[in-house]
């Protein structure tokens, strides 16, 4: 599902709102979300999951081809973690 | 950052209350979370993609007491970062 599917999917549910507004609405979720994470903080949205950054830390690795050894910086990773009713809710009904 | 934070920036943007903001949340995280149990993924251009992933049932041990037992087959998620988000994180001083 793409986010314009879902965004038609969450105007048909709510009454009054036009596929516009739930358009802004989606935008301004993950846009929030996305500007938090920049800020270094960590989102925790019950009972779907938390997206923090984890720290690589740098680390010498080796050029597989040529044997050399490189430096590789360390950096930032966005994790998502999956929150306990999702994942709950994922496994119920199937089988 | 709690959904508290997500309806205030909702409430600010768009000309909705508090209440109405807070409802179009949880429908949602609601509509994403239906479409993982029917086994779908969920992209979101520029931010990423939820795959749902099905797991085979394996054998496994219980690290505690070293018992045997059989890990069930289920369904996880696993989030893809979009590279342009990947590239912006990257950016940021480790």
């Amino acid at each position: 599902m793409t986010k314009s599917v879902l965004i038609e999917k969450v105007a048909e549910k709510i009454e009054g709102l036009t596929r516009n507004q739930t358009e802004i609405v989606v935008d301004t979720v993950f846009d929030s979300i996305k500007k938090a994470l920049m800020r270094g903080e960590k989102i925790e949205i019950r009972g779907f999951g938390n997206f923090r950054l984890k720290t690589r830390n740098p680390r010498k690795a080796r050029n597989p081809k040529t044997g050399e050894s490189v430096d590789v910086p360390g950096k930032k990773v966005l994790y998502f973690k999956v929150g306990k009713a999702l994942k709950e809710a994922l496994n119920s009904e199937q089988k | 950052m709690t959904k508290a934070d997500l309806v205030d920036a909702i409430f600010e943007k768009v000309g909705l209350s508090k209440k109405e903001a807070q409802d179009i949340i949880e429908i949602l995280f609601d509509t994403i979370r239906q479409t993982f149990a029917e086994g779908e993924s969920v992209k979101i251009s520029g931010f990423g993609t939820f795959n749902v992933r099905k797991k085979m049932a394996r054998r496994g041990r219980n690290p505690k007491t070293g018992e045997d037992l059989e890990i069930t087959p289920r369904r996880v998620i696993t989030f893809r970062v979009s590279n342009e988000l990947k590239e912006q994180i990257e950016k940021l001083d480790a």
